[in-house]
């Protein structure tokens, strides 16, 4: 049910008869009413004046000149002009255009193996565990806080096949130590490791909030029906999550598609172009090659492959809330 | 999750109730010992994953270059040189880039709450006309992925339409397009949303006028949401590593972030270590004091926690 307009409501007192007034005609009120309708209009866009010049600015024309970019080429000296398809073709002709969806779409599975998986597993234990909850959330969500940028340099250092943290505990245990970002197979992994360990947090913390609100007669029930542990996590705890899981599932691959940072800080694309990411070649296009008609297209495509997954993500984000 | 949102008063109430493992099995002895053996792996786990990288970086930081350099690693330094941070600070010129995000992120933050405040409070208490159609066009642009429109924002901002100003190398470059973010108007209007018209109304028989009303009625009782949503934007800005890197070419007014990773590869590794402990600490000490903001932003607006 709408509720009522604060101005059909504001009218009540105007309307009603005080002593020693007039009563207001029909005419009046529906006079008055309509006055206070404009004013309220005028008062409401003269709030929203200062978002929708910065949006029509920074959102809404950006989105139509990106449109326009990918289908002209601009140097910023002569006018733009147009060139169909060529800056499409020019990615296609690109050897590592190919290499770098490639290496996005290999980051966003493995990250969707670990990034998935162990929050998740993680949320499910922390649930059970009924001391030191403030320190456990505490913990996982502090690599959260750090700057990306100092987390992709520190583990830099962590991986250094010489001296780094990594090595160093794989060669006291007497293991022998990795390339970690100096191979080209292992290269991916390890940004998806670090990727992992910074933004884990959030992850198992919605996860564990999703956990709590789990009736706890759901478990009770099942387990007079005679259901083990695993089976009370198969047919209560997934189910019930099941929303939220389907909810991050598509923020994570909106989210790990776009992957920068860390390869930029961490490898800068290498060894061997394995790691050249799709933001990568879009920001080498644009502010390496000056060619942002290419950039552009890029970025196109990007959206295409990603819109509707974010599309969905907002949906359902809000149907929740409403 | 305790959001701070008004009408989910109806919190679960989870942290006693029953989960997963029946507490009839907890109280057996072997579900006793089975709970302490799993508690303490998952806290050795947990400390070592996640606040050990920390603590290695801020003992690394007071290593000499040599030590640090020196296969097999030192668990402990043999030397402690606390004066590396004085040293990191001096030579990265830390004061400047601290100012510098900070002012970036203090002005993002202030341009966003004076821009989306007013607007969040125009479409949920005023309700104009086609004010849905302003919020629709608004929402859609949370579904676009966030690379897609680094290009041609960045095209805008180096010549503002009809305006023809270069933003680049100023923080408006940072301040302005940051303020158009719909995921916090959308969660100041839910809020305001549920502020009782009446309320409104009320101070508006008063002979309140709706900035008035905004500024000395919602202001006030909104104080968690702005709490969360100025969070958000902080943390946000502070973070932030691309967009920066693309609007400021001019060294001496970049932020820390891409001051750190420019400088990363001539640094020593002890003071770049020590740089990057320094240039965390301001987020850490925000988390600590604001965690519980911190965890409602993270469940408000997203997900029902």
């Amino acid at each position: 049910m709408p509720s009522p307009r604060p101005s059909d409501v504001l009218d009540w007192p105007a309307a009603t008869p005080r002593a020693g007034r007039p009563v207001a005609t029909a005419a009046e009120r529906r006079r008055s009413r309509l006055r206070r309708k404009i004013k309220d209009n005028i008062t409401a866009y003269s709030l929203l004046c200062a978002a929708i010049l910065i949006f029509a600015m920074f959102s809404w024309y950006p989105i139509v000149r990106g449109v326009l970019l990918s289908f002209q080429q601009v140097d910023f000296v002569n006018p733009p002009t147009w060139v169909g398809f060529g800056n499409f073709a020019r990615l296609f002709e690109d050897p590592l255009f190919g290499v770098a969806w490639r290496n996005t779409l290999l980051f966003t599975a493995f990250a969707l193996v670990f990034g998935f998986a162990v929050p998740f597993l993680a949320a499910v234990l922390l649930n059970e565990i009924r001391h030191a909850r403030a320190y456990f959330r505490l913990a996982v969500y502090l690599p959260v806080m750090l700057p990306p940028v100092v987390t992709a340099l520190m583990w830099k250092w962590f991986y250094d096949p010489g001296p780094g943290l990594f090595n160093s505990a794989l060669n006291a245990v007497g293991l022998p130590g990795g390339q970690w970002l100096d191979s080209s197979t292992t290269a991916m992994l390890s940004l998806v490791f670090v990727s992992t360990w910074a933004n884990m947090g959030s992850t198992t913390l919605i996860y564990l909030a999703a956990l709590q609100t789990i009736p706890g007669e759901l478990y009770e029930a099942a387990e007079l029906d005679g259901a083990g542990m695993w089976r009370r996590l198969r047919h209560v705890t997934f189910p019930q999550t099941r929303f939220v899981l389907l909810v991050l599932l598509l923020l994570q691959i909106v989210a790990t598609m776009q992957v920068f940072t860390e390869p930029y800080v961490m490898t800068g694309g290498g060894p061997d172009d394995s790691t050249v990411t799709v933001l990568l070649l879009l920001y080498r296009y644009a502010f390496v090659y000056n060619d942002f008609g290419s950039a552009s297209a890029m970025s196109l495509l990007l959206f295409v492959a990603l819109g509707v997954f974010s599309a969905m993500y907002v949906r359902l984000t809000r149907r929740v809330d409403a | 999750m305790t959001t701070t949102l008004p009408r989910k008063k109806k919190r679960a109430e989870a942290p006693s109730g029953r989960t997963l493992v029946s507490p009839s099995q907890l109280r057996t002895r072997g579900g006793k010992t089975l709970y302490v053996i799993v508690f303490v792996c998952t806290f050795v786990a947990f400390t070592i994953a996640f606040l050990f990288p920390l603590y290695w970086a801020v003992t690394g930081a007071m290593k000499t270059p040599a030590e640090l350099a020196a296969t097999p690693a030192t668990l402990v330094p043999r030397e402690w040189h606390p004066e590396s941070f004085a040293e990191a600070w001096d030579q990265m010129n830390l004061g400047k880039y601290f100012l510098n995000t900070v002012v970036v992120a203090g002005g993002a933050w202030l341009v966003q709450l004076a821009v989306d405040v007013p607007a969040a409070f125009a479409l949920s208490k005023l309700r104009p006309k086609f004010g849905n159609v302003v919020l629709g066009l608004m929402l859609v642009t949370l579904m676009l992925p966030a690379a897609a429109l680094l290009v041609p924002t960045y095209v805008t901002v180096t010549d503002l339409p009809l305006l023809h100003l270069n933003l680049i190398n100023s923080p408006t470059a940072i301040w302005l397009p940051a303020a158009a973010n719909a995921f916090n108007i959308y969660l100041l209007k839910r809020f305001f949303d549920q502020i009782p018209d009446e309320l409104i109304e009320a101070a508006r028989l008063d002979g309140a006028g709706p900035v008035r009303t905004l500024w000395r009625i919602i202001l006030p009782i909104s104080r968690p949401i702005l709490a969360v949503v100025s969070i958000l934007t902080i943390v946000a800005a502070w973070k932030d590593f691309i967009w920066p890197l693309l609007v400021f070419p001019d060294t001496g007014k970049q932020t820390l972030s891409v001051m750190l990773q420019r400088v990363a590869i001539d640094m020593p590794l002890n003071l770049l270590v020590a740089g990057m402990v320094l240039a965390s600490i301001p987020m850490i000490a925000l988390f600590l004091v604001f965690q519980r903001q911190i965890f409602a932003g993270l469940t408000a607006g997203s997900i029902k926690g």
